[in-house]
């Protein structure tokens, strides 16, 4: 752990070094065909691993009581709000060196707590009471949450904060600030690694190998598993089923909560209809993965990364959505519980 | 019972008739003006100038035309769920205004896709519709849009629609001008968003181009809700682009589009249409990435900025900072002049309805209006073909250069 933190606290200021230190580079039309590929299929890898992270919530929601949370996409647009608040509100903008390292792994931090708690509660008010009811019911009661997520995002966006241009436009997009440069991080020929696709990086592996472990190797890990198999036994043998899935929506979230930390630093722009994209190309990504299987999320989300970046290239931008859903029915058919799934069950 | 069902229906049906014909004959009565902007969303600052330039004509004239007082109703045609335009919000304003027997004239829209759905049906009811903001081509012009355009927007023949903006037929080429000689690229990349005002200014872009022996190096239609373009950025650059025009609007995540641009590290020009020449766009794109140093962002306008307008449109922006403490957005003026020339028609119509005002409106010529002087074509367009090109500094956004020339003469 000590040199967990040790390593942290290297890297971010690497990450954080400000536009002044590194001259940009400019478009010169001259990416071979190969610096093409590998440009996009960094691109892919770096958006995939954030679907990826979002993937995780729905999966393992999915695998512990058979719902699809379709308010989770929205739980991350109201995450990208608070973490847009927070920024705004202590000037983050400003801050540089270890303040702002320090600062922006607090962001981090600060919202997945946030994103963890709000998932502990949506499941405590609308789908814990639901637990005996029919899944269609609960599936309704997932998708009457993510309006009302979605509105509260609306306005959220209204208040009259400089984060929010003084609230004049509720609905508009919001200027995330540029807390981690764009610039290259690491250069190959013309194929840039930026410092956003670093701090990806960086965010996303630890969290999938610290859920890896938890999952494994811990107590809770293994009642997660044990109320995924079968709820009835695992109360019978004296685990307090509630209270893992209550911890297993408050895991979930909080990944949702980096994931969205990350997602605005790398993209700039938040706005309250964000969740419904994040949240779909995340559901994709697990079933495409198998829904239920955590390895199956990681790798469905990154799939899906790289098919958009490819289709952007080699096909055209307008067919992108088109190759990603005709890709998704084509596991489907061939392999409906997904890439990884390893058994067939009943399906919400 | 049969009969005497009949004899209610046609006695109710003759009521409503005297009820909702009788208002508009008599002198004395109220005449309502209602206008169908995007209120909800990031065109709210945009919107909300123009609708004060409105209240400002209505006004001007102590809010009466020929002893008719004046109403006025300013509806939304977005939707929350959307955060921009929304067919079913247009379609049911269309819809209240026709059903409303006073209303005299639709003002709107600021969409070129929303006057898409209110066209026809107010062209059946036979009620005029002023555009403060459409630019789409095929709206009104025969033979520039879809074959079938502006046939499908006018069922009865008739024309019933006018615009105060000029076309993109003269935008896109504009547009294509100043990059080809000002910027001097050679190569360029062109965007749109998919809509029916993105997609036909980057079309007449695309045909200016490969007229003036530019060479358009992509074409591509986005994704308006993609998280990020990034992958498309490195496309842009491998095929070595000189510069990037955007056809869409704010709405539509043009300020997305230039980030990734930037943070891409392409810096070139990005040259985008009127749909962008609001604060909105300037606050969503952040004031780093539209510096010259960044490679600069040029907007072309179907019109002057405010602080370039001469006469009455210069006499107005005068009023508006002193009645509202700033500078009116790009479009103010053009709501206030397209409600100035409905008054005006409403004046000079013999009698108070709807057809009357139609034929009005079609008759205007030579109107001195706050946008100089301008008549109305016999497609509804207006003879104004002044354009302007304007670029952002520190923030703010800045005059460049006047296009076009002077209004043709009407036929």
């Amino acid at each position: 752990m000590q040199r967990a933190i040790a390593a942290a606290e290297h890297l971010v200021p690497c990450i954080l070094a400000r536009a002044e230190a590194v001259p940009g580079f400019a478009a010169d039309g001259m990416l071979s065909a190969q610096e093409v590929f590998s440009q996009q299929l960094v691109t892919g890898l770096s958006n995939g691993m954030i679907i990826a992270l979002i993937a995780i919530g729905y999966t393992m929601v999915y695998g512990i009581i058979e719902l699809i949370n379709f308010a989770h996409g929205d739980l991350c647009m109201l995450g990208a709000y608070f973490a847009l608040t927070a920024a705004g509100a202590l000037g983050m903008e400003a801050w540089s060196g270890a303040g702002g390292a320090a600062g922006l792994v607090a962001l981090l931090v600060a919202t997945a707590c946030f994103c963890g708690a709000l998932n502990w509660s949506i499941n405590r008010l609308a789908y814990r009471p639901l637990r005996k009811a029919s899944k269609l019911s609960l599936l309704v009661s997932a998708i009457g949450a993510s309006f009302v997520l979605v509105n509260l995002g609306l306005f959220w966006g209204g208040l009259p904060m400089d984060a929010f241009a003084g609230g004049t436009s509720a609905a508009a997009p919001k200027s995330f600030p540029a807390l981690v440069s764009a610039l290259p991080a690491a250069q190959v020929g013309d194929v840039v690694f930026s410092r956003t696709d670093l701090l990806v990086l960086c965010v996303t592996v630890p969290l999938m190998v610290g859920l890896t472990v938890l999952v494994r190797f811990t107590r809770l890990g293994k009642a997660m598993r044990a109320v995924a198999q079968n709820p009835t036994a695992a109360a019978l043998m004296g685990i307090d089923v509630e209270r893992v899935i209550g911890a297993t929506f408050a895991i979930g979230g909080a990944l949702g909560g980096f994931a969205t930390v990350v997602y605005s630093l790398c993209n700039q722009t938040i706005s309250f209809q964000m969740g419904y994209r994040m949240g779909m190309d995340a559901f994709i990504a697990a079933v495409l993965g198998g829904i239920g299987n955590l390895p199956g999320a990681v790798l469905g989300g990154i799939l899906i990364g790289v098919t958009r970046s490819m289709s952007d290239q080699y096909v055209e931008a307008r067919w992108t959505n088109t190759v990603v859903f005709g890709i998704l029915i084509l596991i489907l058919v061939f392999r409906p519980s997904g890439l990884l799934g390893a058994r067939l069950r009943e399906k919400v | 019972m049969i009969r005497r069902t009949a004899a209610i229906v046609s006695a109710i049906s003759l009521a409503a008739f005297l009820a909702g014909a009788a208002p508009l004959a008599q002198q004395g009565k109220t005449l309502k003006i209602v206008s169908s902007l995007p209120r909800t969303g990031s065109a709210n600052a945009q919107t909300t100038s123009m609708v004060n330039g409105i209240r400002m004509a209505i006004e001007e004239r102590g809010g009466q035309v020929d002893g008719f007082a004046i109403a006025y109703e300013d509806m939304d045609d977005a939707s929350p769920q959307k955060g921009n335009w929304d067919p079913q919000v247009e379609a049911a304003n269309a819809k209240k205004a026709i059903a409303d027997a006073e209303v005299i004239g639709y003002v709107g829209t600021y969409n070129s896709g929303a006057a898409k759905v209110s066209m026809p049906m107010l062209n059946k009811a036979g009620l005029v519709m002023i555009s403060p903001g459409n630019t789409h081509t095929g709206l009104t012009k025969p033979g520039m849009g879809e074959p079938n355009e502006p046939a499908v927007y006018r069922p009865t023949g008739k024309i019933t629609y006018f615009r105060v903006v000029p076309a993109d037929d003269i935008q896109g080429a504009v547009a294509c001008e100043f990059m080809r000689t000002d910027l001097g690229a050679k190569k360029v990349f062109v965007l749109h968003d998919r809509e029916l005002y993105g997609k036909g200014i980057a079309d007449v872009f695309r045909k200016s181009a490969d007229a003036s022996g530019m060479q358009v190096v992509g074409f591509e239609g986005i994704d308006p809700k993609a998280s990020n373009y990034r992958s498309l950025v490195t496309k842009i650059r491998a095929a070595g682009a000189e510069a990037v025009f955007f056809g869409g609007t704010t709405q539509t995540n043009a300020a997305q589009v230039l980030k990734d641009l930037r943070a891409g590290g392409a810096k070139v020009p990005f040259v985008s249409p009127d749909g962008t020449f609001e604060r909105a766009f300037i606050e969503a794109a952040g004031k780093d990435n539209v510096t010259k140093e960044q490679g600069g962002v040029y907007i072309t306008f179907g019109g002057l900025p405010s602080d370039q307008l001469t006469g009455l449109g210069a006499d107005f922006v005068k009023r508006y900072k002193a009645k509202h403490g700033e500078l009116p957005e790009a479009y103010a003026v053009y709501g206030y002049e397209a409600a100035r020339v409905l008054l005006d028609a409403i004046d000079r119509a013999e009698a108070k309805d709807r057809a009357s005002v139609i034929a009005a409106v079609a008759a205007t010529r030579d109107f001195t209006g706050a946008l100089g002087t301008w008549s109305f074509d016999a497609n509804g367009d207006t003879t104004n073909r002044m354009m302007s090109v304007n670029t952002i500094e520190n923030g703010e956004f800045k005059f460049v250069k006047a296009v076009g020339g002077a209004p043709s003469k009407a036929e």
